[in-house]
């Protein structure tokens, strides 16, 4: 019995353990839950938030980009998508079938969207078709009730409402490639598009603007609940650009079928009011989703419409260069406005004959009169005694040689050729051959339309440094435009002469008509061979230019402005293969220069 | 314990109105109170519904509170006569699961009777309970000093464990042993003996880990570092943590709980209940029903420590502490003390097998509270 006492006594010393050990352990829980939701609250209210709010961001509206008169040139448009949301539907293929009744979706795409469908959640809208029009939208909405998942949602779209005029300056947008630079959280957004080419590349950063964001109760599968808050950010900035959308039209219109560039300049500020290149496509097809067939055909086409001629092509200048020459031997005192060269149609240097295009030749020429019949021996001789290193440095004076840095991508920047230069790249000493042939704008020198213009403008604005620019300059900015150190008499006796191309009686480019309010062109022709023409072709009196095929034909140009007496507007047209600059080129220049002064752009 | 003039009474069994009188209303009120927390917060787990989960916590809590009363009210007696005889009959149940399971190809731990499903192994935690409070009950101090008298009760609860282990169930499988291990304890053991168990087991934990499955490992691994796998494994225990400490003190308000109502919490109707509880009702619903339940342990080895006959001291103590164990391993389970082991929060999770050996427990308790005063006597059933 004394055992079965302390049998009892044990087990009631033990039980008291037991319940104090109970209690510790249970006042541990509790201080567990003090340590959690009091001391660590904080930290955790921020870990939960971070679960349940989820941010979006929204993409702000693009930029609107204007021309100078406020014609709008690239804009946003209502895009209206049709979504299937897969839950809400009460029968998938019921619904997709009614879709299609009222906008056919072809297999390919019906198979992509069902497989969309399938591997993304069910809550998650899928696109069936976008762009679509006012009245796919209401024949949509009219028939919801019968299409129980099917919503319509608006986005904004990049439109170009001149479409072909508009493509190599502006450029286009496009999705966010592996390539590009991901500075912007923006670029992560689906559906975001970025400038991928032109000014719309150039001034990305100013037009994207900032995106805004929404901020989205989401559960743990991702599905939004609720919206907590919607900042919406900053529209991108709007441009007005130097371009005339009126002389543009003008000027593309003017080329008809043909394949070139023209490039209109205000000669005292640079602004460029028309820039042509052509042929051209429609923007809106690459940001619309193009069809890897039209794609295809744009890339393949000879005529290269993608490439922007006006900046990266890169041609000889043939005789647009003698202003260059000219103005060279003027200003190293070579020649006088009153000396002259004997053109008796050939020249010999060494064992070889330089000929004149005109083989009868020109008689004795002063050097308006060799400007206004582009006469070969003339520059042929005085590039021989200015020696190629002088007449490179009036060209690069000129614009020539180098990038006007424009900022449109692949600016190409063209060559002015130079004794240090020809020993850098050949390792051989510069010939005189090769100084007489520069004379005349062939051989290695090579230039691009928009330098042409660049050219062009500083010969006739009375020598100022002007270059290229899309946007207008303010007072400050046409206050620096420095004086270049050309002497005005000089440029006054080209000028002379380019007034004689067009406006003598046998003038190059006499035949051209010019008549707008009293006002007067000037200018100056160039044909350029596109290939080698042999030795034995020349004797034989030659195959006529026209009757080869095209791609072989001569480059046509012309640099010009207008009006002679206060120059206000400078162009440079170049048709590829256009055979004769008289005969193609000039007459576009004409045209487009016409319109501008008619337009009276200011 | 007992007053004198009880003492005349004490071999005598009560009438069935005595029995209930002699009911703790105190006790039977927190259950009751803990049962209402139980079946509001299964209405918020179900945004605010009666289904799928509260309605039918409601009808079984009243099922389970039936049986409670039916148990608390019968013969004392039947339950000290029939002790080994459940205790077997559990034991075949569990025995015929384990083969049951391995013909089904998988972890089987239910009895489907259509109406109920019967889990052998939470009616084990019952029944091994009363088979040590009658093998104890039988012995003399001296036996259970011995270490021959411990190989007996001993094997009689390793058996069912390692049954339970094999389902493999971990959790149930240590809340069985930690009971035997506290019913040793009390039952007075010696101390060195504890002592020993505890180094072998340190010894044999590497050995022991190889024979774990990878789900299991893969928890206690979890659990000594959550972040290892922070979608996975350690998901439950950061989001739990974050539920819990984003409710602060006075919670998030009813029904809007943000982490379990935007289903960043697992399991939020079951073993993690308890989190959305103190997500919604900050630290002090939190605290309020630790205390509920706090209450009822302390209720329960007050019981233990009046009862007059050593048996019914040791069926409290035992089913006693295994209520202390669910409560305990959940709540610390689902704040990160102990690894997610499974244990539901009795009362309050959603689940059938688990309301009803909890209210069967408390009936259990109550009945021989409510004979406290019944001498059962060592040698009447006993087999020396």
């Amino acid at each position: 019995m004394n055992r079965d006492n302390d049998k009892g006594k044990t087990l009631l010393q033990r039980l008291s353990v037991l319940t104090i050990g109970s209690i510790v352990l249970i006042f541990v829980l509790m201080g567990r839950l003090y340590f959690l939701q009091v001391i660590q609250a904080e930290k955790y209210k921020t870990m939960a938030d971070e679960n349940r709010i989820a941010t979006r961001m929204l993409i702000p509206p693009r930029g609107i980009i204007y021309d100078r008169n406020g014609t709008v040139l690239a804009t946003n448009e209502q895009n209206f998508q049709a979504l299937i949301v897969a839950e809400q539907t009460i029968n998938l293929d019921e619904t997709l079938a009614q879709f299609k009744e009222l906008m056919p979706l072809s297999a390919e795409e019906e198979e992509k969207i069902r497989k969309e469908i399938k591997t993304k959640q069910k809550f998650i809208p899928v696109k069936l078709k976008d762009n679509l029009s006012w009245e796919d939208v209401s024949a949509l909405q009219l028939n919801a009730p019968y299409m129980p998942g099917i919503i319509i949602d608006e986005g904004l779209n990049r439109t170009y409402p001149l479409g072909e005029y508009t493509a190599h300056f502006l450029g286009y947008v496009g999705a966010v490639s592996e390539k590009d630079e991901k500075d912007d959280p923006l670029f992560m957004v689906p559906g975001f598009k970025i400038g991928k080419t032109g000014l719309e590349k150039v001034f990305d950063e100013r037009l994207r603007g900032q995106g805004g964001n929404i901020k989205l109760e989401v559960n743990a599968m991702g599905r939004v609940m609720q919206e907590i808050e919607r900042n919406r950010g900053l529209e991108g900035e709007s441009f007005f650009l130097t371009i005339d959308s009126r002389l543009q039209k003008v000027a593309q219109d003017a080329f008809g079928k043909n394949s070139g560039a023209a490039i209109v300049m205000d000669v005292h500020s640079g602004e460029i009011l028309a820039f042509v290149s052509v042929p051209s496509f429609d923007p809106n097809l690459l940001t619309k989703g193009i069809s890897q067939q039209e794609w295809n055909s744009l890339l393949n086409n000879e005529r290269k419409p993608l490439s922007d001629k006006a900046v990266t092509g890169q041609y000889s200048p043939g005789s647009t260069f003698k202003i260059v020459v000219a103005l060279a031997a003027l200003e190293n005192g070579i020649i006088t406005p009153k000396s002259t060269y004997n053109c008796s149609g050939a020249m010999p240097l060494g064992n070889h004959i330089f000929h004149c295009w005109r083989h009868s030749g020109h008689g004795k020429q002063n050097v308006v009169e060799a400007l206004k019949n582009s006469c070969d021996i003339f520059f042929y001789q005085a590039a021989l005694e200015l020696g190629i290193d002088k007449i490179a440095d009036m060209a690069h004076r000129l614009g020539l040689g180098k990038k006007t840095g424009i900022a449109l991508e692949n600016e190409q920047s063209g060559l002015i050729p130079d004794e240090k230069w020809k020993m850098k790249r050949f390792g051989t000493k510069w010939q005189k051959g090769e100084s007489v042939i520069a004379g005349i704008g062939q051989g290695y020198v090579l230039t691009t339309p928009i330098q042409l213009v660049t050219m062009m403008s500083r010969v006739v604005n009375g020598g100022y440094e002007v270059s290229p620019s899309f946007v207008k300059l303010n007072m400050a900015q046409k206050d620096k435009i420095r004086k270049l150190p050309i002497s005005k008499q000089n440029l006054e006796i080209v000028k002379e002469g380019l007034f004689e191309v067009v406006n003598a009686k046998n003038g190059t480019a006499t035949g051209v008509k010019f008549n707008i309010n009293g006002a007067k062109m000037g200018g100056k022709t160039g044909t350029t061979q596109v290939r080698r023409i042999s030795m034995e072709e020349r004797r034989k009196g030659i195959i006529k230019d026209e009757d080869l095929p095209w791609h072989l034909r001569n480059h046509a140009l012309f640099v010009g402005y207008a009006p002679h007496n206060q120059p206000r507007y400078a162009v440079a047209v170049i048709v590829e293969h256009g055979s004769s600059g008289s005969g193609a080129a000039a007459p576009i220049a004409s045209k487009i220069l016409q319109e501008a002064i008619k337009l009276d752009i200011k | 314990m007992y007053k004198y003039y009880e003492a005349g009474f004490k071999s005598q069994t009560l009438s069935l109105k005595d029995r209930f009188y002699n009911l703790s209303f105190g006790y039977i009120f927190c259950i009751l109170l803990l049962a209402a927390i139980g079946i509001i917060c299964l209405y918020s787990a179900a945004n605010g519904h009666w289904m799928p989960w509260a309605w039918p916590q409601f009808v079984r809590f009243g099922i389970g509170f039936g049986l409670m009363l039916l148990l608390s009210l019968i013969d004392v007696k039947l339950y000290l006569k029939y002790a080994y005889l459940l205790y077997f009959a559990v034991l075949l149940l569990l025995i015929a699961v384990e083969v049951a399971g391995h013909v089904g190809m998988g972890a089987q731990r239910w009895i489907d009777l259509k109406i109920f499903k019967i889990q052998p192994s939470e009616i084990m935690k019952i029944t091994m309970v009363l088979m040590l409070a009658k093998y104890f009950h039988s012995c003399t101090l001296n036996q259970i000093e011995s270490t021959r008298g411990l190989v007996a009760p001993v094997l009689m609860a390793l058996f069912p464990a390692a049954l339970v282990i094999l389902q493999p169930d971990l959790g149930t499988a240590l809340m069985l042993m930690f009971t035997t291990i506290t019913i040793f304890f009390v039952v007075g053991v010696q101390l060195w003996k504890f002592a020993l168990l505890g180094g072998f087991a340190l010894i044999s934990a590497p050995i022991a880990w190889h024979f774990l499955h990878d789900y299991q490992k893969n928890r206690v691994l979890t659990f000594l570092n959550p972040e290892r796998d922070p979608l996975g494994a350690g998901y439950h225990i950061i989001q739990s943590k974050i539920a819990l400490g984003s409710g602060g003190v006075f919670g998030k308000g009813f029904l809007n709980g943000t982490q379990s109502h935007l289903n960043f919490l697992p399991e939020k109707h079951t073993d993690f209940i308890y989190t959305m509880l103190s997500e919604e009702f900050g630290m002090i619903g939190g605290i309020v029903v630790i205390l509920l339940n706090l209450i009822i342990i302390v209720y329960g080895y007050l019981f233990a420590s009046r009862v007059t006959s050593y048996f019914g001291k040791l069926v409290i103590i035992g089913l006693n502490t295994n209520y202390f164990l669910y409560v305990f391993i959940n709540i610390a389970m689902v704040l990160g003390l102990l690894p997610v082991v499974g244990v539901p929060l009795p009362l309050i999770s959603y689940g059938g097998t688990v309301m009803l050996s909890v209210m069967a427990s408390f009936g259990i308790i109550l009945c021989m509270d409510v004979n406290r005063n019944l001498n059962l006597g060592r040698s009447s059933f006993g087999d020396d």
